[in-house]
């Protein structure tokens, strides 16, 4: 036993704590991960149940229980059912395309507003009467502040008077005011980083204001932009309030629905779990791909 | 509207010849005109002093639409460079002006009659009564006071999420794994959340998380029929989805703190607390205040998971204001009185989020 090299008491003393701290760090994050992904577990296998799995509270597919399509059977998407007519389908189809519309034109039409504005405000100094450029810019971003509940009476008898109640359009409306402000704080960050040097290069060879926007600008600011959309996009699939009060036939939207079958199913969880499922299947997809853009967006505002 | 002070410097040396001011003039007047024209008419055939008018006030928005798009096209017309600058910004302004202050104006006028969806009556002036009403309204003074509560629990869910975001901040292996992990709850549906936890998770005799209390001892577990632990359940499940929100602005500020400023404090030979607590809790301070203020603006529209989970209940012990007035309105159809609620919150919001930002700004400008 002729060791050259050994630690020292005070090494080893060292390696010791290392460890304790790599194991309570472990320890923290895969708690909070359980915490975090065991509702969404909870659901999805749920949706693979029948009565006796859900009354036994068998947790582990194949384990527990065999895996059955009863709950995506009932909403018309299980593998028999796929092909065959299900108004139980045909209602979950127009719901979900009623949200994918209005959450993706909301988003869209707030990058454009926003991202026009936050440049503008970003490179000009306006004058609208008293108001000046940081008026304007507390202006839209004190939009954040407002509940949705002060707009939602009055918008409910304007949009009757103005026959827009139940329209998919009266919803994209409020949802980019209610988004505008987030895009705004956004791409204000984003344009404030970018050299003005830039647009002043393409002024001289010959550019307007709006050419050198549209080819220098735009570009350069593109990621921003993905990542206000995103954030706006999810923002918008999980409205619920506006849209319980201002639809009920035509333009309801998937948590509408979710919400309205709640009440009336009693212990058919399967169906439930099934349907809340689907519901954030699409949200969860875009986190795994695209959880870059979404905290690059909420991470804008936060470190100036 | 004057150009100093621009970041970016235009030289034009354009002239607008006056035809095309009056061009310009001639269509932003000429569509205010036909607005004003239209919402007369329609507002004098509303209440019946003539036959003739529309089904509904849809062409008055029409009209409104091409005012909107006369005026911003009359900027570049009569002011060609400069216009063409305001253009940027007009359009959202436009926006955010017709579909915010016009209907707050609305509201303020509904607020203050007893307009009810319901009765045949039509709406009526009535003054102050909707306020009398409120001052004795007690489910509504409860529902405020449970908004402090829910407000408070905010602090909570800021040592978590700062803990969180040491936590991915830290040299580990599978970063990304658990920050895509970390960040999922922030992309569910409160009203999905609302039926996973609390309708079936929670749900007494077969929800997983009875099922655990049971094996922890308690035997009749009940989450929402005493008033206390159906408040900390409405806010742990709020607290579940928001808590992500926190910690990515947290960890966003973490990762720009300086390093030299960490490794002077290793040098120096302060152990992991004095670290925190001297050097990255006061340079966090600025994100940290953001972040909570944030937090709290979204914590204050707090409803879907109240409507959907206890509807208040139990007596009222879980309502937020948004979730009272929303039930004001779907239960009753009072429109009036449910207005004149949401106006005094909103009020009430404005002076309490401007004296926090006075006092968080004259907080942190005092030297340490």
């Amino acid at each position: 036993m002729s060791q050259i090299f050994h630690d020292a008491d005070v090494d080893r003393k060292h390696r010791a704590k290392w460890w304790t701290s790599r194991v309570l760090i472990y320890g923290a994050l895969i708690f909070w991960a359980v915490i975090c992904l065991f509702p969404i577990y909870w659901t999805v296998t749920t949706s693979f149940k029948i009565a006796p799995d859900v009354m036994k509270g068998n947790l582990i597919p194949w384990v527990d229980y065999t895996p059955q399509w009863k709950g995506w059977r009932s909403l018309g998407l299980s593998p028999e059912t796929i092909f065959e007519t299900s108004t139980v389908r045909e209602e979950f189809v127009k719901r979900f395309t009623n949200s994918v519309i209005t959450s993706v034109s909301a988003s869209t039409l707030a990058v454009i507003l926003g991202s026009l504005a936050a440049y503008g405000l970003s490179r000009f100094s306006y004058r609208f009467g008293f108001m000046r450029n940081s008026d304007i810019s507390f202006f839209f971003l004190s939009q954040m502040i407002l509940p949705p509940v002060v707009l939602a009476l009055p918008f409910l008898v304007l949009y009757k008077e103005l026959a827009l109640l139940d329209s998919r359009i009266g919803l994209i409306l409020l949802y980019t005011l209610m988004v505008l402000p987030i895009v705004i704080w956004i791409m204000r960050d984003q344009f404030a980083g970018i050299p003005v040097e830039l647009e002043e290069a393409a002024l001289v060879d010959g550019l307007g204001i709006w050419g050198a926007f549209f080819q220098i600008v735009l570009p350069i600011a593109l990621p921003g932009m993905v990542a206000a959309f995103i954030l706006s996009l999810v923002l918008c699939w999980n409205e619920y309030f506006f849209a319980a009060l201002l639809t009920s036939t035509d333009a309801k939207t998937l948590p509408v629905m979710v919400a309205s079958q709640t009440g009336s199913q009693g212990i058919n969880w399967w169906s439930m779990a099934a349907l809340s499922a689907a519901a954030i299947l699409p949200l969860v997809v875009v986190a795994i791909f695209l959880e870059k853009y979404i905290i690059k967006g909420m991470a804008a505002g936060a470190v100036k | 509207m004057s150009s100093e002070g621009d970041l970016l410097h235009t030289v034009t040396t354009e002239h607008i010849s006056a035809t095309r001011i009056r061009t310009g003039r001639a269509m932003v007047w000429g569509a205010a005109g036909l607005f004003v024209l239209l919402a007369t008419l329609q507002g004098f055939h509303e209440f019946e002093r003539i036959s003739f008018g529309f089904e509904t006030w849809r062409p008055v928005l029409y009209a409104y639409l091409i005012w909107a798009t006369a005026l911003c096209a009359a900027q570049v017309i009569m002011r060609g460079e400069q216009g063409k600058r305001t253009l940027f910004v007009l359009p959202a302004v436009l926006f955010v002006v017709s579909l915010v202050v016009f209907p707050l104006l609305f509201g303020l006028y509904i607020s203050f009659t007893d307009w009810n969806l319901a009765s045949f009556d039509g709406k009526k002036f009535n003054g102050l009564d909707n306020l009398r009403q409120m001052w004795a309204d007690d489910f509504y003074w409860n529902a405020l006071k449970n908004m402090v509560y829910y407000v408070l629990a905010i602090s909570v869910e800021y040592v978590i999420a700062f803990g969180l975001a040491l936590l991915l901040n830290a040299q580990i292996r599978a970063r990304k794994f658990f920050r895509v992990v970390f960040l999922l709850p922030l992309m569910l549906s409160p009203v999905a959340v609302s039926w996973m936890i609390g309708k079936s998770m929670l749900e007494v005799r077969f929800g997983p998380i009875a099922r655990l209390s049971r094996e922890l001892g308690w035997d009749s577990p009940s989450f929402f029929g005493s008033p206390e632990i159906a408040r900390f359940m409405i806010m742990a499940m709020d607290a579940w989805t928001f808590i992500p929100f926190m910690m990515i602005m947290l960890l966003a500020g973490l990762q720009a703190l300086p390093k030299e400023v960490m490794e002077a404090s290793k040098v120096d030979g302060a152990n992991a607390w004095q670290t925190f607590r001297e050097v990255i809790f006061p340079l966090m301070l600025p994100v940290s205040v953001t972040a909570v203020v944030i937090r709290i603006i979204f914590k204050l529209k707090l409803a879907d998971i109240i409507i959907n989970v206890t509807s208040g209940g139990p007596g009222g012990a879980t309502d937020s204001v948004t979730s009272f007035i929303f039930r004001e309105y779907r239960d009753r159809s009072n429109v009036g009185y449910g207005t004149l609620l949401a106006m005094v919150y909103l009020v009430l919001i404005v002076i309490f989020i401007t004296v926090l930002l006075k006092t968080v700004s004259r907080w942190m400008e005092r030297p340490q």
